[in-house]
């Protein structure tokens, strides 16, 4: 006789079960489901298709009423289990229906998780799990307007690619800072929220939700800050929670889910626990692969087999019609792991394999993912990938065959294979280029055909187009890439935020095909650098991009304090600044006070927690930061001029009081140190500084491009002028010249050097317009600068980086 | 309350490719957060010269001391790169948006 199996749920892992099962033992079991939805088994995976339009419920229907008839199943459908007597061995459901069993499935699955904020329960408030969800969702859809979708994960994007379709108005909420961050690296997950910003639909991260407002029904979501988002409908997609309340209520060991051991048995020996509400091996699974794994399994420990379900590694597919998205695996970084990327931008492909011990352990792939599942099967079986390595990135097609050697690829392209695509140069018009004007450089080749000119990101294949011509006879320039995260150097980094208008580190890393997912501590400061420095009032300073002097506004010292050095305009105080001072060195027991070379004093010793204090005391007698720690502008050295000296020519304090005031703040690619003497005798030590100023009887002499430090140098004159005014634009054009050329960490000696002087001196001194149009733009630049660090932070901003998170007294950590 | 796990505080306060420190009475304890929101913890001392690891730029999961440059792998404490060397590593539970750290932690140390 059959033995009688109950299954409780019917989603896509009973109804795979099933299949299994008759395939292995037919007739053995004789079956009864109860399912709590009033439908047939479908394809919930299917869902999206549906909300978006491109399918319809009958297409994603599974298994129809006659399966189940052909199967002799009894199918009871809008039948919600309510109890479960394992004494017994029966089931009843709400309305009374009982059955009883020798086998029990529970594959009850998961609950959509609420955020238990107000208004909640509103109307027009859904989650999407099930065909119930959709039918609402499409509901608010016939009449248009804006809906909000809390989550930016898979099902989160669906379901506001699907709105969206349906001619809704959509803002996606999310509370990472990036979206999908469980499946996609910051990468990937930045090429995906373009490409869905560019259809239409609105994205906000670190969007916490405060409240869903409206009255009677939805009108609108409120976040933290205040920001009220009009809507008429709102998704929430934060999460699942597996089902495990019914299995509980019965006695069965229940954890996070329902446990379960590698037969998917439960505590009771003759309870199963099928799908999302199983916790089997500390493990949940909210994805369909696994759960048709532990639904083979069952399946055949029913027809008396051995099995095992062992877990599950995933991948995931993001079904947007569109949008091309596949993740799998292990992908997060880790010292023992290696990573091989591709970045192809101006097709908005991005792969990345994550690599141990020569296998594939992960796998995100963006805008071409059709070797995702060819990826993911190595990744399965940990096929070891080190004899196809070289070419594995670029899939099945390349990594099959033997390992070609790159410029061998390159010369056997035929002539018309396009080189660079942004400028539509094929190979022919380059090798021709090459031969018919005996080109020999990149430079060359740039000028007179515009490969590479634009994105640059053909300059290998161009290279390689040398070589092939060129033999040992081409000698390339060897450029210093930044750092190891890209083969291109600054100035070719630089020339590109300006050319492409960069405006965002990860955009740049992502056009450029840089090498690592998100930089290192040397690239990421200078290309925050020359965002800063090329976009004032645009760009948004990353200060996790900073080095910790500059993103706490105070020096670093060996042992973990900090030093504090206040401003002291052209190296004149008072009486009142210095006793702020001697007040605050002892009311914070600062341990050691010293005059500075740059003519102001440094508080050394100052612990990290009272930093905002001593800022505090001090911007109340009227000092604001030196910023001693910064690439910018730091001293401006004076002597006492004419105003006590009998030797002094012009009010040098005062020049030097009027240059600091006027470019205090702005930031530079390396330390920017100035000094203004009034006489030739030099008691400001001018001609060592990055700029200095001498003056004489008939005006003012500038000086440039001195060294006081590794280096020794003298400085250079760059031009004499006859008034302050024209000193103070002249030296301000310079800096802004230098702003802008500099590599970041370049001193001013060292651009100087490396452009000419006599390329400044075209700028700067021969062309006033130009001249006047530098200093306008640092004048520009300057509104955006010239706001005290201290006061900001003295006044509670970024309170969190000065506060531990929690303290415990000595006390107790010596228990 | 799990006597083995003391709370610290919520995993939101620590912000991104950052960190927050616990401060003990046997010095201080870094919690880092990467890019991608994994929290990671590490006895805030360089193994190099005693560096606050807690005020370097955290890349990926690593961390460069401010100091000197060394890069810590946050997951190990291990130093990666030719420099040789160990941050000590602190076990951290999450739970619920919270982070608790092993209450192991402050008496091992005082031992």
């Amino acid at each position: 006789m059959a033995s009688k199996l109950v299954i409780i749920g019917n989603g896509m892992a009973p109804g795979r079960m099933l299949e299994h099962l008759f395939e292995l033992a037919p007739n053995s079991h004789d079956v009864t489901i109860f399912n709590a939805e009033p439908r047939v088994n479908y394809n919930r995976l299917m869902l999206s298709p549906v909300l978006s339009g491109e399918k319809t419920y009958e297409d994603i229907i599974t298994h129809g009423d006659d399966w189940y008839a052909q199967n002799s199943v009894t199918l009871h459908k809008g039948k919600k289990i309510a109890k479960i007597d394992r004494a017994a061995k029966t089931v009843t459901a709400e309305d009374g229906t009982e059955a009883a069993y020798d086998k029990l499935v529970i594959a009850t699955g998961s609950s959509p998780f609420i955020i238990p904020i107000p208004g909640k329960d509103l109307p027009g408030v859904v989650t999407y799990r099930d065909l119930d969800d959709v039918e609402k969702m499409l509901a608010a859809a016939k009449h248009g307007g804006s809906a909000v979708v809390i989550g930016g994960g898979l099902l989160g994007l669906e379901a506001a690619a699907g709105l969206h379709a349906r001619g809704m108005d959509v803002t996606i909420l999310h509370l990472m800072p990036t979206l999908m961050e469980r499946q996609l690296d910051p990468a990937a997950a930045h090429l995906l929220q373009q490409a869905i910003e560019k259809r239409g639909m609105k994205v906000m991260l670190k969007a916490n939700t405060h409240a869903i407002v409206g009255d009677g029904k939805v009108e609108g979501v409120r976040l933290d800050d205040g920001t009220l988002l009009p809507a008429s409908l709102v998704v929430m997609v934060v999460g699942i929670r597996p089902a495990s309340a019914l299995a509980k209520d019965a006695g069965i060991e229940v954890n996070r889910g329902i446990l379960a051991n590698d037969q998917l048995i439960t505590s009771d020996p003759d309870v199963f626990a099928l799908g999302e509400c199983v916790e089997h091996r500390t493990g949940i699974y909210g994805l369909v692969a696994p759960l048709y794994e532990m639904a083979r399994t069952i399946a055949e420990v029913l027809a008396g087999q051995v099995a095992a379900y062992t877990g599950s590694v995933m991948s995931t597919k993001l079904k947007v019609t569109g949008i091309d998205l596949y993740s799998g695996g292990d992908f997060a970084e880790a010292q023992d792991r290696e990573e091989i990327v591709l970045r192809d931008a101006s097709r908005g492909v991005y792969k990345r394999l994550v690599i141990k011990d020569n296998k594939i352990i992960g796998i995100v792939m963006y805008g071409d993912t059709s070797d995702g599942p060819w990826f993911f099967d190595k990744l399965k079986k940990g096929e070891d990938i080190s004899e196809q390595r070289e070419m594995l990135i670029f899939g099945q097609a390349y990594a099959g065959g033997t390992p070609l050697d790159p410029t061998a690829a390159v010369a056997a392209l035929p002539p018309d294979a396009e080189i660079c695509g942004c400028n539509g140069i094929c190979k022919s018009k380059i090798t021709d280029a090459i031969a018919a004007k005996k080109l020999t450089s990149i430079d060359e080749v740039r000028a007179h055909t515009k490969a590479s000119a634009s994105c640059g990101s053909c300059t290998g294949l161009v290279e390689k187009l040398l070589v092939i011509s060129l033999g040992d006879g081409y000698k390339p320039n060897a450029i210093l890439p930044m750092c190891p995260c890209t083969d291109l150097g600054h100035g070719e980094v630089r020339r590109l935020i300006v050319a492409e208008g960069f405006k965002n580190i990860q955009e740049l890393m992502q056009q450029l095909e840089w090498k690592t997912s998100c930089g290192c501590a040397k690239c990421r400061p200078a290309l925050n650098y020359y965002m800063v420095s090329n976009w004032p009032g645009e760009y948004v300073d990353d200060n996790q991009s900073r080095f910790i002097n500059e993103r706490v506004h105070a020096n670093i010292q060996k042992d973990g304090t900090f030093s504090v050095v206040p401003r002291m305009w052209g190296g004149m105080t008072s009486a009142k600044e210095l006793r702020a001072i001697a007040d605050v060195a002892d009311k914070f027991a600062i341990p050691a006070v010293k005059v500075t070379g740059g003519q102001r004093i440094d508080l050394l010793g100052v612990k990290k927690e009272d930093l905002p204090a001593v800022w505090s005391d001090l911007n109340a007698a009227g000092m604001v930061s030196g910023a001693a720690y910064a690439k910018g502008l730091r001293t401006v050295k004076t002597c006492v001029g004419t105003d006590w000296c009998r030797f002094g020519t012009q009010d040098s304090t005062g020049l030097g009081i009027k240059l600091e005031k006027f470019m205090w703040g702005s930031w530079t690619p390396a330390k920017l140190k100035m000094a203004v003497s009034g006489c030739p005798r030099n008691c400001a030590e001018a001609t060592c500084k990055d700029i200095g100023v001498i003056c004489v009887d008939s005006g003012y002499d500038i000086h440039f491009a001195g060294a006081a430090g590794l280096d020794i140098k003298g400085t250079q004159v760059l031009t004499h002028v006859d008034t302050e005014e024209e000193a103070l634009e002249m030296i301000v054009a310079l800096t802004q010249l230098y702003r802008e050329q500099g590599y970041y960490l370049e001193r001013i000696y060292k651009w100087a050097a490396r452009v000419g002087i006599d390329s400044v001196r075209q700028n700067i001194v021969d062309d006033a317009t130009k001249r006047k149009a530098y200093f306008d733009k640092f004048a520009f630049s300057q509104k955006f600068a010239q706001i005290d660090p201290w006061r900001l932070r003295a006044s509670g901003h970024e309170a969190h980086e000065f506060m531990p998170m929690r303290a415990f007294p000595k006390r107790i950590a010596a228990e | 309350m799990n006597p083995d796990w003391i709370d610290i505080g919520l995993v939101r306060d620590v912000p991104f490719r950052g960190s927050r420190i616990v401060s003990t009475g046997n010095g201080d304890i870094a919690i880092f957060k990467a890019f991608d929101g994994k929290v990671f913890a590490l006895w805030d001392k360089c193994p190099h010269k005693g560096g606050p690891l807690s005020q370097g730029i955290v890349n990926g999961h690593s961390v460069t001391c401010p100091l000197h440059n060394w890069v810590v792998a946050l997951d190990t404490g291990d130093v990666k790169g030719p420099d040789k060397g160990c941050a000590r590593k602190v076990e951290l539970m999450i739970d619920d948006g919270r982070i608790y750290m092993a209450a192991a932690t402050l008496k091992r140390d005082a031992a």
